[in-house]
């Protein structure tokens, strides 16, 4: 990813404002943001179908009000470890724009924290060295409180991996 | 609500109206002095014309009232109909649609070249014909050596016929050019000034008419209205010498009661917006947009989700009382499913009856005789599959003619009649609509379509092939065999679109060949896209829901059984012998097998596979969600559904599990 692009990518999640609001959460230990926009809901663990032969990264779907939508696992597309649910893990649902049809996704949690507004003063682009994530998966950090929030580029993670089919997640859980 | 976009509903009105023209002209073909379809078509032209006036279609008005004139004429009989007429009013017609999507468009040299055309049909005809009867308008003076007989009329319209549109003086105008008329309004039912409603009609008439006209040209006038109004027409007195209508012709003897006299107005007076008389059922009909009733769909599949849930709980409890209302919500939103199941159906009528145009302009291009018939029109099937299933069958419908049926001469040297048929039939069979385009022309040609796979790459040469996977090939991309690209078909796009779809539709399709004697296509598919019947499995701790469709039979597969055929997969089956899958190993559930595995046998025509299973939990009244795109690249399912508890099941996509299997057993086959 060229510097150039990721610049525009982080102008397009700010878009010229100031501020974000965005929904934080944790996830083995990082905080992670989404934008509060595109959340619809945060639910309790709900039973899971998995689906064989799916990425490791979307192996199950679940039942949300009688819509039978795919459940994520973004730690995988980050090449963290998938741990074990506790009894804090939620499930934030999403929308998002797959190849123009607008999709329901489930993301995984390991505990969601709050919704807040980031500043813009504080956040910069990823770093393209000296970090262990793919570039082009993450849109910017926000550094606040001595820690960086993390805020992924949830539509490059899901439409790389709607295209590509596994290779990308294979690359990630070999990590 | 919404208002409707008044454009809008004419141009739904006029859809209608022109496949009832279009239907009309082609039922007319066969039987060219059906008078029944003669009136069909022109009220149906009267009625776009006035309706198009009505909405600001004025170049269609314009436009369909030659139209009109002409099929005017073939009614009165002063021209016989001909297939040249009828093409020629078909071509029109294509015109029209034209004018009633692009109103502002340019149109006039398209619209004189067929008025050209028209005119040489209509009049080319009426020179020679015998029964040349002067026009209408001439016609008033009475001729003496006519007999002239003199009716006596009575008619009163329905009170709301001026608001409907009708014009009555219209009415009286036509009367009047039928011969020499005695018009004596009849006002006694118009009430007091304090009660009269300004937009009613009191207003009944006597007419005394005497004219040389049949009686049919009386009631001609009326045709419009026939079916709402009161009318007696009775004939007074036989032939009247010419001598005694002149005198009663003089408009200076007002009766007691006031005589209408007005000015003569054209013809374009009369009714516009006239009810279509013939299909009067078609007012019990309602339009519904079809997103709504995808939603209502959507809100009764959770109804139904919901009330499995219900009933689960129910059946846990003691509460008597519990289960009851429990039972009545079970029945209930079982009969809501059927009905709105019932809903979405249409006849495939509305499927066929394109083609008879279709057949009716290849025929003329390609210079072949073509019957085209059809069988089990009144099959329903959901609108989504009828919607969908329209351009594949046009291609198949093409392919037959194009490719299949030999010329007229071609066919009489083959000991065939001239003219080539193809048979177009749907059939409902278990929870599958099979629709067969079946022609009586050359067949497939098998060394060709070898041939051409050899050419492009698609077999080997020598490979073996069964039979109908070399017919399958037909369906590959650019696959075509025709040597000559035609304008119908001939550039190998469209079957493989044709496979698409159908596939697409969870449907199959099989194809049979006889060198010499014609092809069979038939298409198998799902009646509906949103509910199917499933066989509910547990495989490890996951549960799937198998098609019933598909579903053959259950069979045990015992534990010495499933140890001995470690090796090859197989189980035999009534002396044949039938791969199996084992989902829990194509599933990777890691569990360890029942003692008592079940194997589901599942079958698209010929091909059988077993499927083996943990468990079999019962039938299951499936509701299909679609996955998303995430999910796009598993093959082995076509969807999920949420079981009673809320959980979710996957839908096996059974011609993808055949194929693995299928696989499965030439690679043994070629290994053994």
């Amino acid at each position: 990813m060229t510097i150039a692009a990721s610049k525009h990518e982080f102008d397009r999640l700010w878009n010229g404002a100031e501020e974000l609001a965005v929904l934080t959460f944790n996830l083995n230990g990082e905080t992670f943001a989404i934008e509060a926009i595109v959340v619809q809901e945060i639910l309790d663990l709900l039973p899971e179908t998995s689906v064989p032969g799916s990425q490791a990264f979307v192996g199950s779907v679940i039942n949300f009000r009688g819509k039978v939508i795919p459940l994520a696992d973004i730690r995988l597309a980050f090449g963290m470890e998938a741990t074990k649910p506790t009894i804090d893990s939620r499930i934030v649902v999403i929308e998002l724009d797959l190849g123009g049809e607008p999709t329901l996704i489930g993301i995984r949690t390991d505990r969601v924290y709050e919704v807040t507004t980031l500043s813009r003063s504080a956040s910069e682009p990823p770093p393209s060295v000296g970090m262990r994530w793919r570039a082009d998966y993450i849109d910017c950090l926000v550094k606040r409180d001595g820690e960086f929030i993390i805020l992924p580029n949830l539509n490059a993670i899901f439409n790389s991996r709607g295209e590509r089919g596994g290779s990308a997640a294979a690359n990630s859980e070999g990590r | 609500m919404t208002t409707l976009d008044p454009i809008q509903v004419f141009r739904t009105e006029a859809a209608e109206l022109f496949e009832q023209i279009e239907g009309g002209l082609l039922d007319l073909l066969h039987d060219l002095s059906n008078q029944d379809q003669i009136d069909a078509v022109f009220r149906g032209l009267h009625t776009l014309k006035g309706s198009g006036a009505m909405f600001g279609f004025e170049a269609l008005a314009a436009f369909t009232h030659h139209c009109e004139t002409a099929f005017d004429r073939v009614r009165k009989g002063e021209v016989p109909a001909s297939a040249e007429l009828v093409a020629c009013v078909l071509a029109a017609q294509d015109h029209m649609k034209a004018l009633v999507d692009r109103p502002n468009g340019d149109h006039a040299e398209e619209g004189d070249r067929l008025l050209a055309e028209l005119q040489a049909a209509v009049g080319g005809q009426g020179g020679i014909g015998t029964v040349v009867t002067p026009p209408l308008a001439a016609s008033a003076p009475a001729k003496a050596e006519n007999a002239a007989t003199t009716w006596k009329l009575s008619f009163r319209l329905p009170s709301n016929a001026m608001a409907n549109g009708t014009n009555p003086l219209g009415l009286l105008d036509e009367l009047r050019e039928l011969g020499t008329c005695e018009i004596k309004a009849d006002v006694s039912k118009v009430p007091g000034l304090n009660q009269i409603e300004p937009a009613d009609l009191y207003v009944s008439w006597q007419v005394t008419l005497t004219t040389e006209q049949p009686r049919s040209a009386i009631d001609d006038v009326f045709i419009f209205v026939m079916d709402e109004m009161e009318l007696q027409i009775e004939q007074q007195s036989s032939p009247t010498p010419a001598a005694g209508i002149k005198a009663t012709d003089t408009p200076t003897a007002p009766a007691a009661e006031k005589t209408v006299t007005e000015p003569p107005a054209k013809a374009e007076a009369s009714p516009a917006a006239v009810a279509e008389t013939k299909n009067g059922k078609a007012a019990e009909n309602v339009r519904v947009p079809a997103e709504r009733l995808d939603e209502l769909m959507d809100r009764v599949g959770e109804l139904v989700i919901a009330q499995s849930r219900l009933s689960q709980l129910a059946g846990s409890s003691v509460d008597i009382q519990l289960r009851a209302v429990s039972e009545d919500v079970e029945r209930l939103s079982g009969e809501l499913r059927d009905t709105m199941m019932v809903l979405r159906m249409v006849p495939v009528t509305q499927l066929f009856s394109r083609f008879r145009r279709l057949v009716h302009d290849l025929a003329r291009e390609t210079g072949k005789m073509i019957e085209l018939e059809f069988e089990g029109e009144t099959t329903e099937v959901d609108k989504t599959v009828i919607e969908r299933l329209a351009d594949p069958l046009v291609h198949l419908v093409r392919n037959s003619i194009d490719h299949g049926l030999e010329l007229p001469d071609e066919r009489i040297a083959a000991g065939k009649d001239r003219a080539g048929r193809v048979l177009l039939s749907a059939r409902q069979a278990g929870g599958e609509v099979i629709i067969t385009i079946k022609d009586d022309g050359r067949g497939i040609n098998r060394e060709r379509v070898r041939a051409k796979a050899e050419a492009s790459g698609l077999v080997q040469p020598g490979q073996q092939l069964m039979d109908q996977e070399l017919l399958q090939l037909i369906f590959q991309p650019g696959f075509s065999t025709a040597a000559q690209v035609t304008n119908l078909s001939g550039r190998g796009v469209g079957m493989d679109v044709v496979k698409k779809t159908v596939e697409a539709l969870r449907g199959v399709i099989d194809i049979r060949s006889e060198p010499g004697r014609g092809s069979e296509i038939s298409l198998r598919i799902p009646l509906t896209l949103a509910i199917i019947d499933g066989l509910l499995v547990r495989v490890g701790s996951g549960n799937y829901v198998i098609p019933l469709s598909a579903v053959e039979e259950c069979l045990e597969l015992s534990l010495e059984e499933d140890l001995r055929s470690r090796g090859r997969s197989f189980i035999s089956l009534r002396d044949s012998l039938v791969p199996y899958l084992r989902l829990r190993d194509l599933f990777r559930t890691g569990t360890a097998p029942d003692r008592y595995q079940k194997v589901v046998v599942i079958s698209t025509g010929d091909e059988r596979v077993g499927l083996v299973v943990d468990q079999i939990i019962g039938d299951h009244q499936t509701v299909i969600k679609s996955m998303s795109k995430l999910h796009h690249d598993v093959v082995t399912f076509s969807g999920a559904t949420i079981l009673g508890d809320g959980s979710v099941a996957l839908i096996l996509d059974v011609m993808h599990l055949i194929n693995v299997g299928q696989q499965q057993e030439a690679q043994l086959r070629a290994a053994g």
